[in-house]
C-alpha cells in the first residue's frame, strides 16, 4: 500500500436525491483501515445507493466523502467493487481478469490474473468463457478479478442474495481471506446471519437514515434503534 | 405465373453451367457490397459506439434522425452521389462516374445509418448492463468501447449482414452512379432489371432467383461461423 | 494500482499506461481483422477488370445512350467489331433522350447517341455538342391487341391515333422525355389531339423505359407508340401485335456526337472521333445494316459524307 492510502475515509452528511424522491439522508460515519463494515437494512434502505455514493458511481445530493488521499485518480484506484450480479465480459475468466489488470496499468497480466484464479481455486476455469460458468463460479471470479486490483477498499453489494449455501461460503470465505491480507470491507447485505458471521462494525439503514452505528458484538447482543431491534426480530420495517 | 416454374429451371440450368457472364455480374455484385459494407462497418461501428455512450443536448435528435435514414431511398442516394462524382461536380477530377468504385461508394453511404443505429442500440443497451461495472474499475472511455464492441460482436455481425443484404439487393443507386454498363458496372439487380424491361420476364426471375440463392448462402455461412464462435465463447 | 499485501504476497509491478498499448481483446479478435483484410484482397483481386479509375491501359470512352437502342440488341452487336479493330472500349450508358442529353451537357460523357434531331440540334446550337452526323434511322410502329378494337390496322398513323383517341382506347405511353415521347408527342400533335386530356383513363403515362411501358401494354392489351427494335426483340408480347407500320411518318432518325471538348476538357476527343468516324464510316454502316432479329433488319443506315 506504497502511496495509496485512501483510509480513513469521513462521510459527513451524505444525502441522495432521485428526481423528488429523498433515498439517502443525513449518513455521517468514518471507515477506519482494515475492519469489516456491514451495511444492514431492510429492502429499499438505500443501502446499494450508499455504497454507489462511496465508490463514486452516483453524485452525492448532499453531503462529502472525505477519502485521505487528494488525488482522485488514486482513489479510484485503491477500490473495487463486487456486484450482486457479477458482470462477466464475453471471453474466458482469464481475459476478464486480465482487463480489468490492464486497466489498471499493470504490466504482467497473465501472470497475475493466473495467481489471482489459482488463489481463488478457479485456475481449472481460466480458458473457459465465463459466461459459462455457473453463477457461483462467475461471482467467484469478480471476486478473484478484484483481489487482482489489491484493492485497499472493498466494497461488495449483497454478493451471495442469488446463489445458493455452497456458493455463498465460497465467497464469505474469499471475502475473509482479503480481509485478512489488508483490505478494508465495505459490504451490503439483508442476511442477518452473513451480517453476524462477517462483521466488525455494523451500519443498520432504514428508509434512507443511518438508524444506527456500532460494533457488531454490541449490536447484536443488544441493538439500541426500535428499527434495528424489529429487524432482528424478523419483523417487516416500514 | 407460369414464369416461375420455368425460372426456377432456368435459375437451375444457369447456376450449373457456370455461365461466364453470371459468374462476372455475380462476383462484381459481391465485391462492390463486400467491400461496401466492410467501409461502411468500419466508420459505423465505431460511431454507433460513441453515440451510445455520449451524451450530449440534441442526443435524441441525432438517434432520431440517424434512425430515420436507415429508411434512405437507394435511388435518392444514387442521384447525390451521383451530383458529387459527375464531372460538373466537386468530385469530378477522380473520373469515379461510372465505375464500380462509385457504386461502392453509394452503397457504403446507403448502408452506414442502418449498421450505426443498430450498432448504437445494441450497444447502448450492452452499457446500461456493463456501466458500473466498467466505471468501477475505472475504464476510459475509449477502453469501454472496446470492451462494448467486442462483447457484442454477434449481434452487430447480424447487423453488418443486415446492411450487407440491403446492399447487394438494392438496384436505384447503382443504376445511377454505375449506369448498368455491359462488363463494367452491371450487377444482378441491374441486370434484373434491364431483362425485365427487355420483357424476358423468365430470365429476370432466375437472376433473381440466383441472387437470393446467393444471398442465404452468405446468410448460412455467417451463422455457422457465429454459432461456432458462440459456443466457443459463450 | 497493484501493491504488496502485507502477506507478502508478490504482485504485479505498477507500471506507467503508455508501455502498454498492445490489444487486451482476445487473440482471436487479431486473427478476425486478419482474416478480413486477406478477404478483401482477394477479392479485390478476384474481380473481372474496370476498377474504375483511369490509371488502367484500358482505352474506353463513356456513350450516353438511349434505351432503346441498348434494349434492341444492336450494342452488342456492332461494339465488339469496333473494339477489335481500334482497341477501344465503349462504355454505354443507356437512359432516355432526356437524361443522356443531360448527362452529355455535364460533361459525364463523350459521346451522346441519341435519336431526337430537334433537341440534338439544339444541344449543338447550345455549344454543348460538336459535329452531329446523322448515323441510321429505324421506324416506330404502333402495336396493339390482335383483336384491334379500334380498327387502326394499316399504315396511317394520324389516322389511327384519332381512332385510338376517338374510341378512348387505353393506350400506354413512355411519358419520359425520351426520343420515342417526343415523336409520339409530335404525332399527337399532327392529329390535333391533346393526350393529356385522357391522362389517367385511357391514356397511360409510365414515366420509364420502352420495356416496362410495353410490359404496362401487355398486361393492359393497350395501344403502344414503339420503336421497332425495342419490339423485335421484347419477349412478353401477350396478346400484342403491330398494327400501324410504314408510314413514312414513323422514320426515326438517329444521330452522334462529340461532347464539346471546349466546353469539358477532360473528354477523350481523339477516342471520341475515332468512335464518330467508325460508326458513319461504310464498315460501321455496314454493321449496323447487318443486325437483323427474325430475318428483319432493324436499323437502316443513312450517314451521307457532308462536304463543306
Amino acid at each position: 500500500m506504497a502511496d495509496a492510502k485512501i483510509l480513513p475515509l469521513s462521510v459527513e452528511g451524505l444525502g441522495y436525491r432521485a428526481g423528488d424522491i429523498s433515498v439517502l439522508d443525513g449518513a455521517t460515519f468514518d471507515l477506519a483501515p482494515g475492519s469489516r463494515n456491514i451495511v444492514l437494512g431492510p429492502n429499499g434502505a438505500g443501502k446499494s445507493v450508499l455504497l454507489r455514493l462511496l465508490h463514486g458511481l452516483l453524485k452525492p445530493s448532499a453531503g462529502h466523502v472525505n477519502w485521505s488521499n487528494p488525488d482522485a485518480l488514486a482513489v479510484r484506484r485503491a477500490q473495487a467493487m463486487v456486484f450482486q450480479r457479477p458482470v462477466m465480459l464475453r471471453r474466458t475468466a482469464r481475459e476478464n481478469i486480465e482487463f480489468a489488470l490492464h486497466v489498471s496499468g499493470v504490466r504482467n497480466i497473465r501472470t497475475a490474473a493466473d495467481l489471482a484464479l489459482e488463489r481463488a481455486g478457479l485456475i481449472r476455469l481460466a480458458e473457459r468463457p465465463a459466461r459459462l460458468c455457473s453463477g457461483g463460479e462467475q461471482q467467484r471470479i469478480a471476486l478473484a478479478r478484484a483481489w487482482a486490483l489489491q484493492p485497499e477498499v472493498l466494497f461488495l453489494d449483497e454478493p451471495t442474495a442469488s446463489l445458493d449455501p455452497a456458493a455463498t461460503k465460497i465467497i464469505e470465505e474469499s471475502v475473509q481471506a482479503m480481509h485478512r491480507g489488508g483490505t478494508t470491507i465495505v459490504m451490503t447485505t439483508h442476511d442477518l446471519g452473513q451480517a453476524k458471521r462477517l462483521a466488525d462494525r455494523v451500519l443498520f439503514l432504514n428508509h434512507g437514515r443511518l438508524v444506527e452505528d456500532a460494533p457488531a458484538a454490541a449490536f447484536f447482543a443488544q441493538p439500541t434503534s426500535p428499527e434495528a431491534a424489529a429487524f432482528m426480530r424478523g419483523e417487516l420495517l416500514w | 405465373m407460369q414464369e416461375i416454374p420455368q425460372s426456377l429451371s432456368l435459375a437451375v440450368a444457369l447456376i450449373t453451367s457456370l455461365d461466364s457472364t453470371l459468374l462476372s455480374i455475380a462476383g462484381l455484385s459481391l465485391r462492390v457490397s463486400a467491400i461496401a459494407v466492410l467501409a461502411a462497418a468500419l466508420l459505423a461501428l465505431p460511431f454507433g459506439a460513441w453515440l451510445a455512450l455520449a451524451r450530449f443536448p440534441g442526443r435524441q435528435a441525432v438517434i432520431a434522425v440517424l434512425n430515420g435514414m436507415m429508411g434512405l431511398p437507394p435511388v435518392v442516394v444514387g442521384l447525390l452521389i451521383y451530383l458529387l462524382l459527375s464531372r460538373a461536380g466537386p468530385l469530378g477530377t477522380f473520373g469515379l462516374l461510372f465505375t464500380p468504385a462509385a457504386m461502392m461508394i453509394a452503397q457504403a453511404l446507403l448502408i452506414f445509418p442502418i449498421i450505426a443505429a443498430l450498432a448504437r442500440q445494441v450497444i447502448e443497451d450492452a452499457w446500461s448492463e456493463y456501466r458500473e461495472q466498467l466505471v468501477s474499475l475505472n475504464a476510459s472511455r475509449f477502453q469501454c468501447t472496446r470492451a462494448l464492441l467486442w462483447d457484442t460482436r454477434f449481434t452487430l455481425s447480424t447487423s453488418v449482414l443486415a446492411g450487407f443484404g440491403r446492399a447487394i439487393a438494392e438496384v436505384g443507386a447503382v443504376m445511377i452512379v454505375g449506369g448498368n454498363i455491359d462488363g463494367v458496372t452491371r450487377v444482378m439487380t441491374t441486370a434484373i432489371a434491364l431483362e425485365t424491361s427487355k420483357g424476358d420476364l423468365p430470365l429476370a426471375l432466375a437472376l433473381g432467383v440466383v441472387l437470393m440463392s446467393m444471398v442465404i448462402a452468405i446468410n448460412l455461412a455467417a451463422q455457422w461461423v457465429k454459432s461456432t464462435a458462440m459456443k466457443k465463447h459463450g | 494500482m497493484v501493491n504488496h499485501s502485507p502477506s507478502g504476497d508478490p504482485q504485479g509491478v505498477v507500471i506507467s499506461s503508455n508501455a502498454r498499448n498492445l490489444l487486451v481483446a482476445p487473440a482471436s479478435k487479431s486473427r478476425f481483422l486478419v482474416a478480413a483484410l486477406i478477404g478483401m484482397t482477394v477479392l479485390n483481386i478476384a474481380s473481372p477488370g474496370g476498377s474504375g479509375t483511369a490509371f488502367a491501359k484500358e482505352r474506353f470512352i463513356v456513350v450516353a445512350s438511349t434505351t432503346s437502342m441498348q434494349d434492341s440488341g444492336l450494342f452488342g452487336h456492332i461494339l465488339p467489331i469496333f473494339k477489335a479493330k481500334t482497341g477501344i472500349d465503349v462504355r454505354v450508358v443507356a437512359q432516355g433522350t432526356g437524361q443522356a442529353l443531360a448527362l452529355a451537357k455535364k460533361g459525364d460523357a463523350d459521346v451522346v447517341l441519341v435519336h431526337d434531331k430537334v433537341a440534338e440540334l439544339k444541344f449543338v446550337e447550345e455549344g454543348f455538342g460538336i459535329d452531329r452526323r446523322d448515323v441510321m434511322v429505324n421506324d416506330f410502329v404502333i402495336v396493339g391487341p390482335k383483336s384491334d378494337p379500334a380498327k387502326v390496322s394499316g399504315n396511317d398513323v394520324i389516322g389511327a391515333l384519332k381512332k385510338i383517341e376517338a374510341s378512348k382506347s387505353p393506350f400506354t405511353s413512355r411519358g419520359d422525355k425520351s426520343g420515342t415521347h417526343a415523336a409520339e408527342l409530335r404525332h399527337w400533335k399532327a392529329a390535333d389531339i391533346d393526350p393529356q386530356i385522357g391522362k389517367g383513363t385511357w391514356y397511360r403515362e409510365t414515366g420509364s423505359g420502352m420495356g416496362p411501358t410495353l410490359n404496362t401494354a401487355s398486361a393492359m392489351n393497350a395501344y403502344s407508340f414503339t420503336d421497332r427494335g425495342t419490339w423485335l426483340s421484347f419477349k412478353n408480347r401477350g396478346e400484342l401485335s403491330v398494327l400501324v407500320e410504314s408510314d413514312t411518318k414513323l422514320f426515326n432518325q438517329y444521330g452522334v456526337m462529340l461532347v464539346n471538348p471546349a466546353k469539358h476538357a477532360h473528354v477523350k476527343k481523339e477516342m471520341g472521333i475515332q468512335f464518330i468516324d467508325w460508326i458513319t464510316s461504310p464498315e460501321g454502316q455496314a454493321a449496323i445494316a447487318a443486325y437483323k432479329i427474325e430475318g428483319q433488319q432493324l436499323f437502316f443506315p443513312n450517314y451521307i459524307a457532308q462536304r463543306k
